[in-house]
C-alpha cells in the first residue's frame, strides 16, 4: 500500500496496546503497596519492600501507563487534524522501542534499590540519558508532523500536546542535572533548598504539563468526537492554554511550605497556585460544556461517561489543589494521607478515568471496528472504576484530616494528646478502604484487557486512508 | 537567601512577579471583548479538523471571568501584607521565624508555669506529685519514647529507664544532668589493635565476669587484655565507671547484648550513642519535671 495515503496507526496500536498493559502493572503494584501499608508482613525480602516498589507504582502509571496513553492518542491526533502521515516511520518505530526500554529498565533497576532519589525522576543516569534521546525523537516527530500539516490552523488538541512535549523536555534535562559516581550512582548537581526546588519545580510542572496538559490534549479530541459537538469556546481554550502554561511554572513551593525556602519564594508559589484555579477550571468548562446540546448521549454511552467524569474529578482536584496550596490548609494536609488522596482523585479520576475513555475510543478504530468488542462491559468498567476512586480518595481524605488534627492536638499542659502511632492506628481502616478501593480499579482494568483482547482478535490492524483535505479547512 | 531581599536580585523578581500579573490581566481582558446579546446563540467558526471537529466561539463565561480576577486580586493583596515582592518588604514585616518565635513565646507563656512552679521542689518529691508525674509521663511520651519506648523500658542500644541499673547513675541530680545536658557513651574500636583472637578470648572474660558459661582458656587469656586496657573505663572489676557511662559488665543486663557475637561485635567495631540534650529545647521547668518522672519509673515508693 501506498504510505503517504494512509496514516501510522502501527506506533498508535503498539502504544495503545501497552497502555493497557502498563497500566494493569502500575495498578497492581499500587494495589501491592496499598495492601502493604494494610498488612505489613507484605513486604519481601528487599526487593519487594514498600520503599522499592513505590517508586515503581508511581513512575509505572505515571510514565508507562500515562505516557504510552500520551504518546498514542498524540500520534494519532496529529496526524489525524493535520491530515498527514507522521514524519518518519523508523522514528517513530524508535520511539516506541526507545521507551519500552526505558521503562524495563526501570522495572529492572528499581527493585535494586537503584535510584537518582528524587521522586518522579528516580531512574539514574544511563536510563536519564535513554529517556532524553526517546523524547528528543519523539518531539522531532510530533512537532514534524505538524510543521507538515496539509491544514492551515492547529487543532486545540496539539497546542496541549506540543507544550506538554516541550516542558517536559525542559523539566527532564534541567532537574535531571547529575554528577555521576559509578556506572549506577549519581548525585544531583544540586544542593540543599536549591536541590528541593528544582526538584519540586520539576515535581509540580510534572504535574501541570504530564498529568494536565497532555491529558488537556487528550480531552480536547476525543470529547468533541465522542460527543459529536463542537468544542464549547474557542476563546476559552485561548485564554485557558496560555493562563495554564504560564502559571504552572510558578507553582512549585507549594510543596515545600514551611520549609528552608525562602519567605517570599513560598509566598509566590502561593499566591500562583491560587491562581491556577481559573485556568485549570477553564479546561473543565471547555470540556464538559462541550457536551451541552448532547446530554442525553450520557445516559446510553459508556465512553463519554468515562470521559466527562474524569472533568468532573479534574475539576475537584484543581479546587482542592489551590485550597491545599494556602499555607494555613498545608499546615494541617501537609505529610499526611489528604495529599495521597488529593494526588490519587486527579490520578484515577482525572487521568485513569480520560484515558481509559479515550483508549475505548480509539483502540476499535485502530482495528477496523466500529467499537469495542462489548460495550456492556464497559459500562461494568465504568462503575468499578467510579467506585474505587470514590472508595480510595475519600477514606484518604478523613485518614488525612484525622492524622492532621492528631498530630496537632494538645494536652492542657501542651503536651501532645496523641504519639505518631496513634494516629498510625487510627489510619489502619482506612488503609483497608483505599486497598479494596484499589482492587476495584484494578478489576476494572482487568476487564478492559479482556475487552481489547476480543476487540484485538475480532478486528483487523488496518491503517486508516488520508482523506482529502475539506474546502475550508 | 538573604541576599534576594536587596539589590538587583530584589528587584529583578519583584519586577517579574508585577509583570507577570499584569500580564494575566491583560490575557484575560484581551478575550473577553466578545458578548453575546440575549438569545443569541454562538456561531460555529469556520475551521474544520478530522472530518468533524470544529468550535464554538462562545465568550468566556461571565462567572469564570469573575473568578479568575478574584484569584488575582486576592494575589496582590497577599503580595502587599506577606513577603513575596522581596525589594519592597511587606507591609506586616511578616516572616516565618518571626510566626515561629512569636507562637513559642505564647506557649511558654501559657504552659511555663504550669512546670516551674515545680522546680525549686527537689525531684523526689516532684516525683511523688501525681500532677507532675502525669504531665512528665506527657510530656515522655512526647520527646522520649521514639527511643527509650512507651513503657520507657529502652531497646537494644537504648536503655531501660524502670530498672536500678544507671549507666550515668540514678541520684537526681545525675538524672537531671543527662536529660539537661545529654550524655555521649563513646567505646573504643579494638578491632584494627586486637584481631581476632584476642577479642575472642576478651570476650569470653567478659562472659565469664557475669557469670555465665564461657571457654576457659580463652577468658583466662582475655583476663591479662581486660585488666589492661579495659579496666581504664570498665574498672578492673568489670562493674563499670558512670562517670564515662562505661556500663557494669557483671551483671545481666546487656545495652547491646551478653551474647558472644555481640560482644565481639562491640569490642570490634566500638559504640557510639547519644543520648540528646535537651536544657535549651524545653527549659528547666520541663527538664525538671522529666527527671522527676524517670526518678519514679525506679521508685515504687514515690507513687
Ligand atoms: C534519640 C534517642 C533518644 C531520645 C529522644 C531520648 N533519649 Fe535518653 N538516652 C538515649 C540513649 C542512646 C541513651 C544512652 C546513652 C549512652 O549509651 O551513653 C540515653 C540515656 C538516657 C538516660 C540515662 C540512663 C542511664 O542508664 O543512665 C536517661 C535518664 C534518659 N536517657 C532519659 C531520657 C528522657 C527523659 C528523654 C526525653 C526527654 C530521652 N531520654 C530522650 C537516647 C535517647
Ligand atoms: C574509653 C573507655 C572504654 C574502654 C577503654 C573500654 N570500654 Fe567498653 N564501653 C565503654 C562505654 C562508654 C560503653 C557504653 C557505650 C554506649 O553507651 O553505647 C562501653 C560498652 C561496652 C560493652 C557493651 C555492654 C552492653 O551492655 O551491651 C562491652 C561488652 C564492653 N564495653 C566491653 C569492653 C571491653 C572488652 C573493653 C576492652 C577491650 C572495653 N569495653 C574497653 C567504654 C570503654
Ligand atoms: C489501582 C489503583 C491505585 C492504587 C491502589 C494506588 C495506591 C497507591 C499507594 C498505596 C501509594 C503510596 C501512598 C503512600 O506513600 O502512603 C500511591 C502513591 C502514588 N500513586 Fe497510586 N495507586 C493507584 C493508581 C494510581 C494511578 C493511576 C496514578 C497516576 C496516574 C497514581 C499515582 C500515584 C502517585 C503520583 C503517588 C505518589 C503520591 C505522593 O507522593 O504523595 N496511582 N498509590
Ligand atoms: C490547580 C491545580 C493544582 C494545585 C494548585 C495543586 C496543589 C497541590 C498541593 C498544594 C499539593 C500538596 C503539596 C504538599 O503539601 O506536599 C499537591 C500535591 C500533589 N498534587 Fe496537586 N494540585 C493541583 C492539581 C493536581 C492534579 C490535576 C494532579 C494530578 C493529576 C495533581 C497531582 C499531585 C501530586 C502527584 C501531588 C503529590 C506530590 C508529592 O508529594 O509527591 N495535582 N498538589
Amino acid at each position: 500500500m501506498d504510505n503517504q495515503a494512509t496514516y501510522n496507526y502501527k506506533v498508535v496500536r503498539q502504544f495503545a496496546l501497552m497502555t493497557v498493559v502498563w497500566g494493569i502493572v502500575g495498578m497492581l503494584l499500587g494495589v501491592l503497596i496499598a495492601s502493604q501499608l494494610v498488612w505489613p508482613d507484605l513486604n519481601f525480602g528487599p526487593y519487594f519492600h514498600f520503599g522499592r516498589l513505590r517508586a515503581l507504582h508511581t513512575s509505572g502509571v505515571i510514565f508507562a501507563f500515562g505516557g504510552c496513553g500520551l504518546i498514542a492518542t498524540s500520534y494519532y491526533v496529529v496526524q489525524r487534524t493535520c491530515n498527514v502521515r507522521l514524519i518518519s516511520d523508523k522514528l517513530a518505530a524508535f520511539t516506541f522501542w526507545g521507551y519500552q526500554a526505558v521503562i524495563v529498565a526501570c522495572v529492572i533497576t528499581y527493585p535494586l534499590g537503584i535510584t537518582f532519589n528524587k521522586e518522579y525522576a528516580e531512574m539514574e543516569w544511563p536510563i536519564k540519558i535513554l529517556l532524553a534521546i526517546v523524547w528528543v525523537a519523539y518531539a522531532i516527530v510530533f512537532f514534524g508532523t505538524i510543521a507538515k500539516r496539509k491544514v492551515k490552523h492547529i487543532y486545540v488538541a496539539n497546542w496541549f500536546y506540543g507544550a506538554f512535549i516541550l516542558a517536559v523536555t525542559l523539566l527532564h534535562v534541567v532537574n535531571s542535572a547529575f554528577i555521576p559516581v559509578t556506572m549506577w550512582k549519581s548525585y544531583s548537581a544540586y544542593a540543599g533548598a536549591v536541590d528541593a526546588m528544582v526538584q519540586w519545580w520539576y515535581g509540580h510542572n510534572a504535574v501541570g504539563f504530564f498529568l494536565t496538559a497532555g491529558f488537556l490534549g487528550m480531552m480536547y479530541y476525543f470529547v468533541p468526537k465522542q460527543a459529536g459537538r463542537p468544542i464549547y469556546s474557542y476563546r476559552l481554550s485561548v485564554v485557558h492554554f496560555w493562563a495554564l502554561s504560564f502559571t504552572y511554572m510558578w507553582a512549585g513551593p507549594h510543596h515545600l511550605h514551611y520549609t528552608a525556602l525562602p519567605d517570599w519564594t513560598q509566598s509566590l508559589g502561593m499566591v500562583f497556585s491560587v491562581i491556577l484555579l481559573a485556568p485549570s477550571w477553564g479546561g473543565m468548562i471547555n470540556g464538559i460544556m462541550t457536551l451541552s446540546g448532547a446530554w442525553h448521549k450520557l445516559r446510553t454511552d459508556p465512553i463519554l461517561k468515562f470521559l466527562i467524569t474524569a472533568l468532573s474529578f479534574y475539576g475537584m482536584s484543581t479546587f482542592e489543589g489551590p485550597m491545599m496550596a494556602i499555607k494555613t490548609v498545608n499546615a494541617l494536609s501537609h505529610y499526611t494521607d489528604w495529599t495521597v488522596g488529593h494526588v490519587h482523585s486527579g490520578a484515577l479520576g482525572w487521568v485513569a478515568m480520560i484515558t481509559i475513555g479515550s483508549m475505548y475510543y480509539l483502540i476499535p478504530r485502530l482495528f477496523n471496528r466500529d467499537q469495542m468488542h462489548s460495550v456492556k462491559l464497559i459500562e461494568v468498567h465504568f462503575w468499578m472504576a467510579t467506585l474505587g476512586t470514590v472508595l480510595y480518595i475519600s477514606s484518604m481524605w478523613i485518614a488525612g484530616v484525622t492524622q492532621g488534627l492528631m498530630w496537632r492536638a494538645v494536652n492542657p499542659d501542651g503536651t501532645l494528646t496523641y504519639a505518631f502511632i496513634d494516629a498510625v492506628k487510627a489510619t489502619h481502616p482506612y488503609y483497608f478502604v483505599r486497598a479494596l478501593g484499589g482492587l476495584c480499579f484494578l478489576g476494572g482494568m482487568v476487564l478492559m484487557l479482556y475487552n481489547v483482547l476480543r476487540t484485538v482478535t475480532e478486528g483487523k490492524a488496518v491503517d486508516a486512508r488520508i482523506p482529502a483535505v475539506a474546502a475550508h479547512a | 537567601m538573604t541576599d534576594f531581599y536587596s539589590g538587583f536580585w530584589g528587584v529583578y523578581i519583584a519586577v517579574i512577579v508585577i509583570a507577570s500579573l499584569i500580564w494575566l490581566a491583560y490575557l484575560l481582558k484581551s478575550q473577553t471583548v466578545l458578548k453575546l446579546k440575549k438569545g443569541e446563540t454562538a456561531e460555529v467558526l469556520h475551521h474544520k479538523w478530522d472530518e468533524d471537529l470544529q468550535e464554538f466561539n462562545n465568550p468566556l463565561p461571565a462567572w469564570w471571568v469573575g473568578l479568575f480576577i478574584l484569584t488575582i486580586v486576592f494575589a496582590v493583596g497577599y503580595l502587599i501584607f506577606y513577603p513575596g515582592l522581596v525589594v519592597f518588604g511587606n507591609v506586616w514585616n511578616w516572616t516565618s521565624t518571626g510566626q515561629y518565635q512569636k507562637e513559642v513565646a505564647k506557649a511558654d507563656d501559657k504552659y511555663g508555669p504550669l512546670y516551674n512552679k515545680f522546680i525549686n521542689l527537689p525531684i523526689p518529691e516532684v516525683a511523688k506529685s501525681a500532677e507532675a508525674r502525669d504531665m512528665g509521663k506527657r510530656l515522655f511520651g512526647t520527646y522520649c519514647i521514639q527511643c527509650h519506648g512507651v513503657d520507657a523500658r529502652g531497646a537494644k542500644g537504648f536503655p531501660n529507664l524502670t530498672d536500678a541499673d544507671w549507666l550515668y547513675g540514678g541520684e537526681p541530680a545525675k538524672i537531671e544532668k543527662t536529660i539537661a545536658a545529654g550524655r555521649h557513651g563513646a567505646m573504643p574500636a579494638f578491632g584494627a589493635a586486637f584481631g581476632e583472637e584476642k577479642i575472642k578470648d576478651v570476650a569470653n572474660f567478659v562472659i565469664k565476669l557475669s557469670g555465665r558459661p564461657h571457654n576457659e582458656l580463652r577468658a583466662a587469656r582475655g583476663e591479662a587484655t581486660f585488666k589492661q586496657v579495659c579496666a581504664a573505663c570498665h574498672t578492673p572489676a568489670g562493674t563499670g565507671n558512670q562517670d564515662v557511662g562505661a556500663p557494669n559488665l557483671t551483671d545481666k543486663i546487656w545495652l547491646y547484648g551478653g551474647s558472644e557475637a555481640t560482644i565481639i561485635e562491640t569490642v570490634t567495631n566500638g559504640r557510639n550513642n547519644v543520648m540528646p540534650a535537651w536544657k535549651e529545647f524545653l527549659g528547666d521547668g520541663k527538664v525538671h519535671v522529666l527527671a522527676g518522672y524517670v526518678y519514679s519509673l525506679s521508685h515504687s515508693e514515690t507513687k
